[in-house]
């Protein structure tokens, strides 16, 4: 697609933020794209004419005020709502009827940061939850899943904090590391795209680093994510692009490579005042 | 309990990293199995009172036959062993006395023995389902339906037998010896059976997917859902061995008495429920073992004995229990909190 798509404006602004494009300049096909999104909910009208695209083992922060629309967003990416309008492509092929089994099938995991864990049980029955290693009749090939589990604790988590075995509750851990065995989960079945929905609500500034370092890891692991978070800190410090989406459409994006984090928070104070990110943002353009 | 005092008390993550390696292998030990501990203890403390207060009664082995005869099926234990899954699982099912009395009359009807043995057992299986389908699809707390399919199912057996009860005679031979019969002559086949139902069970638990299911749907329905976990099959899954359970104590102990009563399980809600928490499982789900359930069973089934063995009246009996029940239930309460943090 071109630069020009789209319903936002991709006049030059001060903010500096781009229109929706191919975040891969067209080489290779992005894993995800959304185009023309619209949804109401009766009269309320949660999105109209959204757009999101995210590329292959890019990390996406999605930014926008409480009720700007981006749960919506991302329940028609995870199939639980059915967009009104629009359209969605998954590695370049356009998806129909997406259902929550489909988009799981396809490797579309979302990580919730209340719902995701089972306290009282182990790590390694968290980390194999409805997917258990079984033989033909059913019986818990227990030893593997530790195993498999131990070397996710190697490699990934790398928990430092004390003796974390694979039995040990997930109950006991902290917030970081509870957020950590819910991403390792998902990158060990595979998921191509990981949406972690506020995973740093109610977390120490410590525990916050430790899943930021979680979201770097998906990276390193080669997959994709969107991050939704309310602090534009954390989002900047992760993310590869942001999308940022206000009263329900996508008013711009900005690569983070190219935008100071101060510079960010300027531009989405004055997307509050005015309702666009065109114009009048105390940031100096092509900075 | 003296060995949870080693970890110190409210440690946070952090302070335990400079603990000596010993506290934390105790912390886990206690995480794991800080409950069955418990029960094993109180199993042991209360022999021991019994044993001190009248070793004539609790130093001979007709005590132990008595035990393994009545415990198993008189007193439910074998149902207070699928009544822990359906506790892990988050539910509760009250209904199983009269599910037993479902069991049995329908064992009574046929002539048949062997036929009539399947078919009570099936009987029970279906009366089972039936509740988790209420429970599931009309998702009314279990609590409430079963107490609603507990009086359904009594009445519906009394009005079925006219309140007449019937002798076992038809099932004399294979049937009656494979329920009830004694092994060497001293070990009733009641004990076996509830070894071979602990056994399978606590596999199916522990080494099976469907009992990883049960801890994760008892522990957080929700997310358990989110991640596949068919959590309304599960929940009437148990359901369902908890009525096939009920039918099979049912039958066994009609034998084991000779009779029929239509009442036969009336007594047996009390003495089941409290052999499950007593076990150390937790009434909000996501916790529980076959073994804890297991010994509690024998201590809720030795209380009335030891009680009159130390030749106190049989009205103590229900003072015990109670204390019993509630103090497991502050040990428990506590453990877990100490195993939370």
């Amino acid at each position: 697609m071109k630069a020009s798509d789209g319903a936002v404006p991709s006049a030059p602004s001060l903010c500096h933020h781009q229109a929706m494009q191919d975040s891969t300049n067209g080489q290779t096909t992005n894993l995800l794209e959304l185009h023309g999104i619209s949804k109401s909910f009766g009269e309320v009208r949660a999105l109209e004419d959204a757009e999101l695209i995210v590329g292959t083992n890019e990390i996406v922060g999605l930014l926008g005020d409480n009720g700007a629309g981006k749960s919506t967003l991302i329940k028609i990416v995870t199939g639980f709502h059915r967009p009104d309008k629009g359209t969605i492509t998954w590695k370049g092929r356009p998806l129909e009827h997406l259902t929550v089994q489909r988009a799981r099938d396809l490797g579309i995991e979302t990580v919730y940061q209340e719902r995701a864990l089972a306290d009282q049980q182990s790590l390694w029955r968290n980390i194999f939850m409805g997917r258990e290693k079984t033989t033909r009749l059913g019986l818990l090939e227990v030893g593997e899943m530790r195993d498999e589990t131990e070397k996710l604790m190697l490699d990934f988590l790398r928990f430092t904090s004390r003796a974390v075995t694979p039995e040990s509750a997930v109950g006991s851990m902290s917030g970081g590391e509870r957020q950590g065995v819910a991403i390792a989960r998902a990158l060990h079945f595979e998921a191509e795209l990981i949406i972690l929905d506020e995973p740093t609500m109610g977390l120490s500034v410590t525990e916050t680093r430790k899943t930021l370092d979680f979201v770097r890891g998906i990276k390193a692991a080669g997959k994709a994510c969107i991050f939704i978070d309310h602090n534009i800190f954390n989002v900047h410090q992760v993310a590869d692009r942001v999308v940022v989406i206000d009263r329900g459409h996508t008013a711009g994006e900005f690569r983070t490579s190219e935008i100071s984090v101060t510079d960010l928070v300027g531009c989405m104070q004055h997307l509050a005042e005015t309702g666009s990110l065109d114009g009048g943002a105390p940031v100096k353009a092509g900075a | 309990m003296s060995g949870v005092e080693q970890a110190p008390a409210g440690a946070s993550p952090e302070q335990r990293i400079g603990g000596h390696p010993g506290s934390d292998v105790l912390n886990a030990f206690f995480r794991r199995y800080g409950l069955q501990s418990g029960t094993v203890m109180m199993a042991l403390i209360l022999w021991i009172i019994f044993a001190v207060g009248s070793p004539e009664t609790w130093l001979h082995r007709d005590i132990y036959s008595s035990l393994m005869s009545t415990v198993p099926v008189t007193q439910s234990g074998i149902i207070a062993l699928t009544l822990t899954l359906v506790v892990i699982a988050g539910e509760i099912d009250l209904s199983f006395g009269s599910v037993m009395a479902v069991g049995t009359w329908v064992f009574m009807s046929c002539p048949q023995p062997e036929l009539a043995l399947i078919a009570g057992i099936a009987a029970g299986l279906g009366v089972g389902l039936l509740n988790g389908f209420i429970v599931v699809r009309f998702g009314i707390p279990s609590l409430v339906a079963t107490i609603g399919t507990w009086f359904f199912w009594g009445g519906i057996v009394i009005v079925g037998t006219g309140s007449a009860g019937a002798g076992t005679g038809f099932a004399k031979g294979f049937v009656t010896s494979l329920l009830a019969g004694r092994i060497f002559g001293y070990i009733p086949a009641e004990m076996p059976w509830m070894l071979t139902f602990a056994f399978l069970l606590w596999l199916l638990l522990n080494r099976h997917r469907f009992g990883a299911h049960v801890y994760l749907v008892g522990d957080n329905d929700q997310s358990a859902r989110m991640m596949g976990v068919r959590s309304n099959r599960v929940r009437m899954g148990v359901f369902g061995l908890n009525g096939a359970a009920a039918a099979f104590a049912g039958i066994s102990s009609t034998i084991e008495a000779n009779y029929f009563w239509p009442t036969v399980g009336s007594g047996a809600m009390l003495p089941t429920v409290a052999a499950v928490f007593l076990g150390g499982t937790s009434i909000f789900g996501g916790r529980g073992t076959i073994f804890g359930t297991f010994v509690a069973a024998f201590v809720i089934g030795a209380i009335e004995p030891g009680i009159i063995s130390l030749n106190l009246t049989g009205f103590y009996t229900q003072v015990i229990y109670g204390a019993v029940i509630v103090i497991a239930l502050i040990v428990q309460s506590a453990v877990r909190g100490r195993a939370e943090r």
